[in-house]
């Protein structure tokens, strides 16, 4: 794999089809990502908007509690597992990390290549699950619901996931390999950018937790084929056992969606305030935190399954603590934006929308790590808006931030910037409209995975569907005008934000090689002169 | 593991390219560890919630076959670490020998627990549903018993399959690695070890805790 | 009708107290962050020509008061919670017992009279009410918003949930947990009276001749099910001299603590009671042989629900 070319653009180093299929250049293997998971969101937040679709009645609008159920059940588990925990990873993430690192390539990039196309042979079992018509189990797959009771294609959409999990489990390991190894010279730990610490939490996470979900979704299999298992309370087993197994992934799994948008969002914020990320250490030791405690909070999800009450105790406790290093970085962002020079770019804007639901999100999580109050909040629509606060407000928004801000490196062009904050503003209030009701409804009792509700809940179920179509729009304009930037966007300059970092060092987009000579790290990360001028 | 260049161009140097790949296997390894973990984990909750039934299963099991398997793999990682010696004294032919030692004691394996023990366990009724030959109070307990014991041992035994077809492949690249250059053996060495140890823990879980009690 | 209904029990509003206060911390801290956020935006903006003071290098300060703050704040909400939801499930001695089953997709309940209803349950007020549910299914969730409590349903366990009522009224009764197609209409009403009302409900229906009380039928069950055959006739109890073989005593039973073989003890609850019937190889009573057959999937959960009322209504002695 020699390469004379050494300047020549990754995206013209070939153009053939095949040149992208079996590329193992981790920098193509980010692009050939991107446009699988944007399907996935779409197809995913599509069927989100046939549910608020049918919740505008009370009685339900498209017909079939069926047809609801696997609804909502294919958008669990399109946006969990092929939209949220590989979002920024599989993209910022495979363009940025070698990058960042200072290395050419990650450490194994045909296991890279095989990562992806894991990822793909999961999606298209996923979609045959979903056109064969789909499971009506919800995306957390309880037994014995699922395994004696369902009537969907659950063996597909299992496998589906299982095969998922490798795809994460190759990309996590890619990440923690590379980071230990491949660190440009004088790269040490403490010089890394932010970013990559979240990455290395996260796929630390990754690495360890989707085992134990392969190997709980393997029995849940077993169960199912042969009608005899290990959850089945028939013979002795035990249900709660597989929600104990389940969630001791699910749980770590959401901090791998948000983690990588907590290291999006700490190299936003420095870059457009101009000024060093606060508390440099504490934010990085705060990914860390969250990923080793993160582990231990599974059992917060079963408050009222039927676990001890002095299990429930010390959950109640360990949720708090793995609050407090989220409540921490939240400080460290705004600490950095005093006395910055804060430009509102479009990215910017996004990174304060983070901050702002994220926070909202987080706050809502303490309601539900009280033990009392998750009582009466849990399974109602107050979960669902406040995981949708952190999912999509956090995380979708970080994602939208890091593809905004890196879009000029991934492709070389600059997306229009009054486009691009009038979608950053349009999803922030879409967003409020859709999510904020749902807490109300949740309050006063609206169960989760109803087709049809009381009448009562009916004025709020409106609300939250109108502020839906707004939502849309404001997803849809950034596929419209990011699309066109890639054929009439202004030509970007190598560093366009003037922002710190190796990957700024180099060409957008850039050579192959990422560099012509091996870059050499001296500054700690975030070295911003003040007011400096920004060529664009 | 390119021919053309002495690494891949990500890599300062062949060592940095040998300790990647081998910080790369311990990672998955860690991770493999974590993918039979539930089973132990639900094997003995289970076997907690009712140990009489349970243990009523575990004595219906194969004990000889069961210590033979274990003789044959605890042999074959032997002849593995033989091998690997072997290529670090630049050895290909002898390295090849042994890994084929290696290779013929765990295909072993899987011949006896496959070809013998499944097909003894399945004549005697034991594979649970509704034809399970074991009646009466345990046949609940003994039912777990044998779902778990079913499940991982095809598992394992799906390990071991693919562990057969990497030393297969490292035997028939002998001639590719030299004293200095054979990473790809180390790290099928871990692998076929790391199977060795999953079923030192489902020996005793299989054969040994149900006769004990 | 908006759906906002202040709670109707003391633990009810105990928890709307604390949701009060987990909701103005919120939004105090909200409050700061969109503050500092807002004013930073326009005091810092690029374009402002506002001194920015020296960059401060020391910020351990700054994270260790917020750490600690956070902290504090934290370790309070998580005492007045946990503290609150172990009152919320340790039911009193003396509440009344009501039995409910769930299932694919309905609430079927039985009161200790006999009296059964669907998808609706009919309390007095002022009393302490313990549900014991289970499921004939999968898992279900008993979840009353108006008393701002809900616990799972599980199949092959019993779960208890208590709570007393202080209004009459109507009140919604849902399913919470996904239980398949028709989860949406797994609702119902609880219905909470005065006890004199309650007591004129619980006699009205079928003549009192025609229902039988949970007890009376798990009686006729113990002897249908051939139960007395081993444990003798009113549960006294077998030997080898009256009814052949040993069995134990079941009369008095409930609430005492029961020695196993294992050298352990345990309590005769609703629960043990049922692991006999079902899985009597489960836990062996020290000092009988282990002859007594397994229940499971011969008899229904609302028949073992009849047959432990029976065993809680027998008296050490008394022959009913």
């Amino acid at each position: 794999m020699t390469h004379t070319s050494a300047q020549v653009s990754y995206l013209d180093d070939g153009h053939t089809l095949r040149s992208w299929l079996l590329t193992t250049d981790h920098k193509r293997i980010a692009i050939l990502y991107i446009v699988a998971i944007t399907f996935f969101f779409f197809a995913g937040g599509f069927a989100a908007f046939l549910i608020r679709y049918n919740l505008i009645s009370p009685k339900g609008l498209i017909g079939s509690a069926e047809t609801y159920n696997r609804l909502f059940s294919m958008h669990g588990i399109l946006m969990v597992w092929f939209f949220l925990v590989p979002a920024v990873p599989v993209t910022l993430g495979n363009f940025l990390a070698p990058l960042m690192l200072g290395a050419r390539d990650l450490a194994f990039p045909r296991l890279n290549l095989l990562s992806w196309y894991l990822f793909m042979a999961a999606g298209v079992v996923a979609l045959y699950a979903v056109v064969g018509g789909g499971v009506d189990t919800g995306w957390t797959f309880y037994t014995p619901l699922t395994s004696f009771y369902s009537q969907g294609h659950v063996v597909a959409a299992v496998a589906a996931i299982f095969i998922a999990g490798f795809s994460s489990i190759a990309t996590g390991l890619n990440f923690i390999v590379s980071i230990h190894k491949l660190r440009a010279p004088g790269m040490t730990w403490y010089k890394m950018p932010v970013f990559l610490w979240s990455l290395y939490a996260t796929s630390v996470i990754l690495v360890l937790a989707t085992p134990v979900l392969a190997m709980t979704l393997l029995l849940l299999v077993f169960e199912r084929l042969f009608g005899i298992g290990v959850f089945d309370p028939a013979i002795g087993g035990d249900p709660l056992l597989f929600q104990h197994l389940f969630w001791f992934y699910s749980h770590p799994a959401v901090y791998v969606m948000i983690l990588p948008g907590f290291g999006v969002i700490s190299e936003i914020i420095p870059a457009f305030s101009r000024k060093e990320l606060f508390g440099y250490k504490f934010v990085v030791w705060a990914s860390i935190a969250i990923a080793v405690i993160g582990f231990l909070v599974w059992g917060h999800h079963m408050f009222v399954a039927g676990a001890s009450l002095y299990s429930a105790l010390v959950f109640s406790l360990l949720s708090y603590m793995v609050a407090v290093p989220s409540a921490i970085k939240v400080f460290n962002w705004i600490g950095t934006m005093h006395n910055g020079y804060i430009r509102f770019d479009a990215p910017m804007l996004y990174a304060i929308g983070f901050i702002g639901l994220f926070a909202t999100g987080g706050l809502t999580g303490l309601f539900l790590a009280a033990l009392a109050a998750d009582v009466h909040l849990t399974q109602t629509y107050f979960v669902v808006a406040h995981f949708h606060y952190v999912m999509v407000g956090g995380m979708v928004s970080a994602y939208f931030a890091g593809l905004h801000f890196w879009w000029p490196k991934m492709t070389g062009r600059l997306y229009p910037e009054m486009w691009g904050r009038a979608g950053a503003i349009i999803i922030f209030v879409g967003f409020n409209l859709t999510f904020f009701p749902q807490f109300l409804l949740g309050y006063l009792g609206m169960p989760r995975r109803y087709f049809a509700y009381p009448q009562h809940f009916e004025a709020l179920n409106l609300l939250s569907s109108g502020g839906a179509l707004i939502l849309a729009v404001g997803y849809l304009l950034p596929l419209g005008y990011l699309t066109w930037s890639l054929f009439y966007g202004a030509r970007a300059s190598a560093n366009p934000w003037g922002a710190t970092g190796l990957e700024w060092t180099t060409p957008s987009p850039p050579p192959t090689e990422n560099f012509a000579v091996t870059p050499i790290v001296t500054k700690a990360p975030y070295q911003y002169r003040r007011a400096e001028a920004v060529e664009r | 593991m390119n021919d053309a260049a002495a690494q891949e161009f990500q890599f300062g140097s062949a060592e940095h390219q040998r300790e990647t790949a081998i910080s790369g296997i311990w990672l998955f390894l860690a991770s493999e560890a974590l993918f039979f973990g539930p089973i132990f984990l639900a094997w003995i909750f289970a076997r907690h919630a009712d140990p009489t039934a349970f243990d009523a299963g575990s004595r219906q099991t194969e004990l000889m076959i069961g210590l033979t398997n274990t003789a044959l793999l605890i042999a074959s990682s032997f002849a593995y670490s033989v091998g690997l010696g072997y290529i670090g004294f630049g050895s290909r032919r002898g390295m090849a020998i042994w890994l084929a030692i290696a290779w013929l004691l765990g295909a072993a394996f899987i011949g006896l627990k496959f070809g013998v023990e499944w097909q003894m366990d399945f004549k005697k009724g034991l594979f649970p549903g509704p034809a399970f030959a074991i009646h009466g109070p345990a046949r609940n307990g003994a039912q777990l018993f044998f779902a778990f014991y079913f499940f991982a041992t095809a598992l394992h035994g799906l390990h071991l399959v693919v562990g057969l077809g990497l030393v297969a492949w490292i035997i028939f690249r002998a001639e590719r690695y030299t004293a200095e250059r054979h990473s790809p053996v180390h790290v099928v060495g871990l692998y076929w070890s790391f199977i060795d140890i999953i079923w030192l823990i489902l020996f005793p879980l299989i054969y040994l805790t149900g006769r004990a009690s | 009708m908006n759906g906002y209904a202040p709670s109707v029990t003391v633990e009810g509003r105990e928890i709307d107290f604390l949701i009060l206060a987990l909701t103005l911390v919120s939004c105090a801290v909200l409050a700061l962050v969109f503050a500092l956020i807002l004013l930073y935006m326009v005091r810092y903006r690029a374009e402002s020509g506002v001194t920015r003071g020296a960059p401060g290098r020391k910020t351990w300060r700054f994270e260790i008061s917020w750490t600690a703050a956070t902290l504090a704040v934290f370790f309070v909400l998580f005492i007045w919670g946990g503290n609150l939801y172990v009152r919320l499930f340790q039911p009193p001695a003396d509440a009344l017992q009501i039995y409910v089953v769930g299932k694919q997709w309905m609430w079927k309940v039985e009161h200790q009279g006999g009296q059964r209803e669907i998808n609706a349950l009919h309390i007095p007020i002022n009393r302490p009410i313990q549900l014991v549910m289970t499921s004939e299914d999968v898992i279900h969730d008993f979840s009353v918003p108006a008393f701002r409590i809900k616990h799972d349903v599980l199949p092959g366990r019993y779960q208890s949930l208590w709570f007393q009522v202080e209004t009459p009224g109507t009140f919604e009764l849902f399913c919470t947990q996904l239980c398949g197609v028709g989860h949406y209409s797994m609702t119902g009403e609880v219905v909470a009276m005065s006890q004199p009302e309650f007591e004129t409900w619980l006699a009205g229906g079928a003549a009192p001749g025609e229902r039988e009380d949970m007890a009376t039928a798990g009686k006729a069950l113990f002897a249908a099910r051939g139960c007395s055959g081993c444990h003798g006739e009113g549960g006294v109890g077998g030997s080898s001299a009256t009814t052949g073989v040993s069995a134990p005593a079941l009369a008095g039973l409930f609430g005492r603590l029961v020695r196993l073989q294992t050298g352990a003890t345990v309590t005769a609850d609703e629960r043990f009671i049922r692991d006999c019937i079902l899985t009597p190889d489960k836990a062996p009573i020290a000092g009988y042989p282990r002859i007594m057959p397994s229940f499971s999937g011969q008899i229904s959960e609302e028949d073992v629900l009849r047959l432990i009322a029976y065993i809680k209504s027998l008296r050490s002695g008394s022959r009913t």
